[in-house]
């Protein structure tokens, strides 16, 4: 029986005496999110505030930048188009989630799936065909409205501050939607037909009970499209830039580019940076309140069929206006890439003439561009995705499982950058990485991993700890009486339970990196465009056809990447 | 060979002292229940002596070898100990099947493959799980998750099995069912087993010995069903382990009284176990017996029929205790109606002096 | 003796039938009649999954019915041939959910007022009614506070408050009871009892725990897998269960195997007789039911067992008794008569139950007879 090793490492480690795995990782996640987070954010604040050719502090720039009258402009922009962007998403969320979660409306199977696909698609391809369709010079809706009704002028105009409003309404009422059908299906069902034995009404029970039950998920869909709306690139640049309407983000990358890397521009951009980042603080921090305060514990305690309110003779009205709204909404932008991409050239009538498949020979043979930009795109993906799982992985376990001090400051510093707007993030990366630390990856590839890593960290992060806090270490504790070690306990029992986390958290990093625009479109270098950046700079030149082709391009790319994750995580088992 | 001693173990989670000095020998083959309420540290102890948890103070030893002895500088590792447990939550891997499962602890051991299969094949046949060797757990209803922990702590060690409240999360029926199964197995395999519980009925059903630990982590008693019953060492014991009722009591000239808003004979003669000073009478409701012979004078305030048995308030002076008929007394053709005046006789009664509740 | 007694609730054909993914149909209730009367507390038990929630869902106006009538203080509120339906909000009904089902947005008071403010009661009305209402449950004083700052039990009282306060005739208790801890659980159901006695109210009462179907019904039901098994009063039904559903749901059973002949009956494999008069109809192999408790075990009179163990529980003391051929009972009694492990002891059975054998396995319950 004497077969125990007794000199064993749990006794020396409860005297202290050991340095090991946990005291390794820690110090690297620590070094590591200094480098990702810390270091850009640094550079930002630095450069706003110090005169490096005389070296002196110097705080006179940011009056200057903020009583510029562009610049005005552009923040009352950001803020109008940001709080009446969350009003109409709001409302179009909430009615299409209180449809879909508690009316007996037909057709839901077909609405849900609908309600995936502006997820799936990147908004900035979405104004895109917005542009297409509405602009005033020449949309395709405009021209035959003007042609069918005789009319002198295009009735619609995309590029407005009106027409970005609904643009991003469109492509953000989804996280409204999101959060309030969940609530609703989470909700037990016996809070209203507790009032309806009361004797309460339909109407009074939706409005009295149903509704403000449900006001903490619609308050934090809210702000989740106000600060998206906020930080956003894609649309204003899209539809806003013919017109010179900016709003920060789009102010910020223009200055940037214009300055054409004079000190003075730079300065500039760090300053609108600052600014911007002061708005969506604001916003994060009143998110964050909201998160704490008001969550009204309304989890179902018997798992009961919710009773669906009968909509009677408003049921088939309201089927078509949904369904109407979801085709205009959802698949006429994308039937209008698609048509655009087979047309010989931009602003040709839609006859079948005009068809050929020159835009994709185009991208595909001539120059080469796809190839390069997908490959860089995939490399950008798969690479961000793994360096993000690896940390985020990491990170969980020493901030869930180690508990060592200071790890408040870890996880503030990996959710730190996805606080940023892309645009004021890449302008940190710029700042740190080329050069100011003997380090030069300005132009390279690396770079944009760089920014993308720090980016998408805190996606795998909260994926992964969150599958990780709900491992109860009586299943290590088990692993461990049945002979198991610490370290094989961790990879027999901990990290099986928690890949189904790791593999979605991947998914979450690889896809929007797929698509991303607002980040690489100050980064990338002659050698390092990003598919997103191609399709931007196409269109840019005025190849609108050739760009719709590539986005159609695009667009397959990550809806056949969105079946796989489905695959995926259908047949996963564990937690 | 399956002897367990702890000597003097002190427990705290940093200046919160859980066990102050707990001590106790388990013999071989006993199924020995730990019962207190929630909060008295009969999980902690457990960890304790699985290795999950490191004493601050004390001995472990099984079998005379020592697990752990800060003198010694002993402290063998959770994963060498050799002890089954079941946890109360199962901590049923969820991404393994039954089988993978229960096979687990015997592959960490690098037991031949032969081996493995026939040992799973006994455990499974000891929890009645054969067949379902396939399956995932999420596939299985509460009882069976339970049996395949208790499959698993078999093929972990045959010789010491934790139980950490394996009942509590299945329904009342197959409560009974599961504590008939875990004597069966005892008594085939001859383990010793250890049943943490706050239900005092069902470690009083299964268990050889019971060990009653009070709030503070202290061990109140030990003792076998018939002591922890016919004996409650204090009035702890005596009010935890069922539902009680304390009388004031008083000692005059001519006899003993019930020391309410007045006083009220009760008995002529000393009652067994009889303590002097200020003392309540600690008395169950089923002893509390309508006997019109009786000396003390009660109204029924209240009466149920519960099927097992009937249900009564009575109010004696200005106090209402609470009474139980079995229904077998019942069948005695008296129907006894709220508002009736009856008279009663006090049966197995304890004598404790005088707590503030 | 033919007292008039009004007719409160009254379920006719009702029948409810579910298309599953899985099952395909499934009969929920099938062709239920019912009649419960003013003022009684009526209980529907069963085990989970037998369709009493159902019923109750389906008097509440809830669910559809696929057949059949439902009458409320004689009124018509479910007809399907006529598809009649009345919705929930006008049967005038209370009811308690087992989840509580208090609205977390309103504090007691107006969780309590909304079911007056909406049926239109004048509002110099609504509050002494409301503060009645909160007295009757024990919340005086806490008017101002917010559901989640308060227990269970009190969360329960609120609904309960808010389920009398229009005083409705009928009181609907949806398993109001099984969220709470056990001694919370008494206390409530003393103070449900009070309130009816109070009031008057008609009383459904939804459970699968016997115990508390028992101390607070007047009449109760017992049903299984959608069918009623048997209606009566709790002493009826468990001392006269009508099959061995009943017998073994309601409380402790032991079932032993017994053959009849000849006026005697014998348990399996041995021949002295029990003492006991045999069933009038049935003989050959039947079943012998009895309850633990009302089994009489003394050292002198009755049938010669054995005792095989032995437990002190804190009510009883409870035995395991062979009776010869491998039939073994189980009998709990008060701490009076004790017998050891190993002693003769003499049992008398004065209430016997006899049922048809069964298919139940015999080895199966011989095992569960261990302990």
């Amino acid at each position: 029986m004497l077969m125990f090793d007794r000199k064993n490492k749990d006794l020396r480690r409860m005297e202290g005496k050991k340095l090991n795995i946990d005291t390794v990782m820690t110090v690297l996640c620590f070094v590591l999110l200094i480098i990702v987070a810390i270091c850009p954010v640094g550079m930002i604040v630095y450069n706003a505030c110090w005169d490096t050719t005389t070296n002196t502090l110097d705080l006179a720039m940011f009056k200057e930048v903020l009583l510029q009258k562009e610049n005005i402009g552009a923040m009352k922009n950001t803020i109008v188009i940001g709080f009446m962007t969350t009003l109409i998403a709001t409302l179009i969320g909430v009615f299409f989630a209180w449809l879909l979660g508690r009316s007996d409306i037909p057709m839901k199977g077909t609405m849900r799936w609908l309600f995936k696909i502006p997820f799936m698609i990147p908004p900035f391809l979405g104004a895109m065909a917005w542009d297409i369709m509405f602009s005033a010079r020449g949309g395709y809706v405009n021209r035959w409205f003007m042609s069918t009704f005789g009319l002198e002028k295009p009735p619609f105009n995309v590029n407005t501050v009106i027409g970005i409003i609904i643009v991003e309404a469109i492509y953000m009422f989804p996280f409204v939607y999101n959060q309030v059908v969940a609530a609703l299906e989470r909700m037990d069902p016996t809070l209203e037909e507790s009032a309806r034995i009361a004797g309460a009404k339909q109407m009074y029970v939706i409005t009295r009970i149903t509704l403000p039950l449900v006001v903490p998920a619609i308050s934090s869909g809210m702000l989740l499209v106000l600060i998206t709306s906020l930080a956003n690139y894609g649309i204003p640049s899209m539809l806003g830039f013919s017109a010179k309407i900016y709003t920060l983000p789009t102010r910020i990358t223009e200055r940037m580019e214009a300055a054409n890397g004079s000190f003075i521009g730079i300065r500039q951009a760090t300053i609108l940076s600052i600014l911007l980042i002061i708005v969506v603080g604001i916003a994060l921090i009143m998110q964050n309140r909201l998160l704490n305060v008001g969550r009204y514990d309304i989890i179902k305690g018997k798992s009961m069929r919710p009773t669906l309110i009968k909509l009677r003779k408003a049921k088939y009205p309201l089927l078509i206006f949904s369904m109407l709204f979801l085709v205009i909404v959802v698949l006429a932008p994308l039937a209008m890439i698609i048509i655009t991409s087979f047309l010989k050239a931009y602003g040709l009538p839609i006859r079948l003439e005009n068809f050929s498949l020159k835009n994709y020979h185009e991208i595909f043979f001539r120059n080469n561009t796809v190839a390069t930009a997908a490959k860089n795109s995939l490399f950008l993906g798969f690479s961000a995705g793994f360096i993000c799982l690896f940390l985020g992985v990491m990170l969980s376990f020493v901030i869930y499982k180690v508990k060592p001090k200071g790890r408040g400051l870890l996880e503030f510093m990996a959710v730190l950058p996805y606080s940023l707007p892309g645009t004021v993030l890449a302008i940190g990366c710029i700042l740190a990485w080329s050069g100011a630390f003997k380090i030069n990856l300005y132009n390279t590839i690396w770079i944009i991993l760089i920014a993308y890593a720090a980016r998408y960290l805190s996606y795998t992060l909260k994926s992964c700890s969150a599958s990780l806090q709900q491992v109860h270490p009586s299943l290590e504790e088990a692993s461990r009486m049945c002979g198991a070690s610490r370290l094989q306990s961790l990879t027999d029992v901990t990290m099986p339970l928690i890949k189904p986390a790791m593999i979605s958290s991947f998914f979450l990093v690889f896809l929007p990196a797929m698509r991303e625009l607002t980040t690489s479109v100050l980064l990338v270098g002659p050698k390092s465009k990003t598919l997103g950046v191609t399709i931007y700079q196409y269109r840019a030149g005025g190849h609108i056809s050739t760009a719709s082709a590539l986005a159609v391009v695009t667009i397959a790319i990550i809806m056949i990447c969105n079946a796989v994750i489905g695959q995926i995580v259908k047949d996963r088992k564990g937690i | 060979m399956n002897k367990i001693e702890l000597k003097n173990i002190k427990l705290s989670y940093g200046s919160n002292v859980i066990i102050n000095d707990f001590s106790i020998d388990i013999s071989e083959g006993e199924i020995i229940g730990i019962v207190g309420p929630s909060g008295c540290g009969k999980t902690t102890l457990m960890r304790a002596l699985c290795g999950l948890k490191n004493p601050d103070q004390g001995e472990i030893y099984v079998n005379g070898i020592p697990y752990f002895s800060k003198a010694q500088h002993v402290n063998i590792p959770p994963e060498n100990r050799n002890i089954g447990i079941v946890f109360q939550d199962y901590a049923v891997w969820p991404h393994l099947t039954v089988e993978e499962n229960v096979a687990y602890p015997l592959k960490k051991r690098k037991k031949p493959t032969a081996e493995i299969k026939e040992s799973v094949h006994h455990a499974l046949t000891q929890v009645s799980m054969l067949g379902y060797e396939k399956y995932m757990p999420s596939q299985l209803s509460g009882g069976q998750q339970q049996r395949v922990a208790i499959a698993r702590a078999l093929t972990s060690s045959k010789d010491i099995i934790i139980m950490d409240e394996p009942i509590t999360n299945l329904d009342a029926k197959l409560r009974e069912g599961m504590l008939v199964e875990i004597r069966l197995m005892q008594q085939r395999l001859g383990s010793t087993i250890i049943y943490v519980t706050h239900d005092q009925e069902a470690a009083l059903q299964l268990c050889d010995r019971v060990v009653i630990m009070d709030n503070k982590g202290n061990i109140s008693q030990i003792g076998t069903d018939e002591d922890i019953i016919g004996n409650p060492a204090n009035r702890f014991v005596f009010k935890f382990i069922g539902v009680s009722n304390f009388i004031p009591v008083c000692k005059k000239k001519d006899g003993y009284y019930l020391h309410l808003d007045n006083d009220y004979l009760y008995s002529k003669s000393e009652p067994k176990g009889w303590i002097e000073g200020e003392a309540e009478m600690g008395i169950r409701p089923m002893d509390i017996i309508f006997d019109p012979k009786g000396l003390v004078e009660a109204v029924i305030t209240q009466g149920v029929f519960l099927g097992d048995m009937y249900n009564y308030f009575i109010t004696i002076g200005d106090r209402e205790y609470r009474v139980q008929r079995s229904t077998l007394d019942s069948l005695d053709g008296h129907d006894y109606k709220v508002g009736e005046k009856i008279h009663v006789s006090f049966l197995n009664e304890k004598y404790y002096p005088t707590e503030a509740e | 003796m033919a007292e008039e007694r009004t007719i409160q609730i009254e379920l006719k054909h009702v029948t409810k039938r579910f298309t599953t993914k899985t099952l395909g149909e499934v009969t929920a209730v099938n062709d239920f009649n019912l009649k419960v009367y003013e003022g009684e507390c009526f209980s529907i038990l069963g085990p989970s999954g037998c369709g009493k929630s159902t019923t109750l869902r389906m008097i509440a106006g809830f669910e559809d019915l696929s057949e059949g009538e439902i009458y409320l203080s004689g009124e018509p509120v479910s007809i399907k041939k006529k598809n009649l339906y009345v919705p929930p909000e006008d049967r005038g009904l209370g009811m308690v959910f087992q989840a509580f089902a208090v609205w977390p947005h309103m504090n007691v008071y107006k969780n309590v007022a909304l079911p007056l403010k909406v049926a239109k009661v004048p509002k110099e009305e609504i509050k002494p009614r409301v503060m009645k209402a909160l007295k009757h449950c024990s919340l005086d004083g806490l008017e101002k506070v917010y559901p989640s700052d308060l227990s269970g039990g009190q969360q329960q009282r609120i609904a309960l408050a808010r389920a009398i306060v229009i005083n409705p005739k009928i009181l609907l208790l949806d398993e109001p009871l099984s969220n709470l801890d056990p001694k919370l659980r008494e206390t409530m159901r003393f103070e449900i009892k009070k309130l009816q006695q109070e009031f008057n109210f008609t009383i459904i009462f939804v459970t699968h725990d016997q115990s508390e179907a028992m101390a607070l019904s007047d009449r109760m039901m017992v049903m299984d897998m959608g069918n009623i098994q048997q209606v009566g009063t709790p002493t009826e039904l468990y001392n006269k269960p009508i099959n061995k559903f009943v017998h073994s749901f309601l409380g402790q059973s032991n079932f032993t195997q017994v053959i009849a002949e000849n006026g005697k009956v014998c348990v399996k494999g041995c021949t002295t007789p029990l003492p006991v008069e045999a069933p009038k109809n049935m003989s050959g192999e039947i079943l012998l039911a009895t309850r633990p408790n009302t089994i009489e075990i003394n050292h002198s009179d009755g049938y010669k067992a054995k005792v095989i163990k032995r437990v002190f529980l804190t009510d009883f003391s409870q035995y395991l008794v062979d009776l010869g051929g491998g039939q073994i009972i189980r009998i709990q009694t008060p701490h009076r008569n004790i017998f050891r492990q190993g002693d003769d002891c003499y049992v008398k059975f004065p209430s016997p139950m006899w049922y048809e054998k069964g298919e139940e396995d015999d080895a199966e319950r011989a095992k569960r007879m261990v302990i």
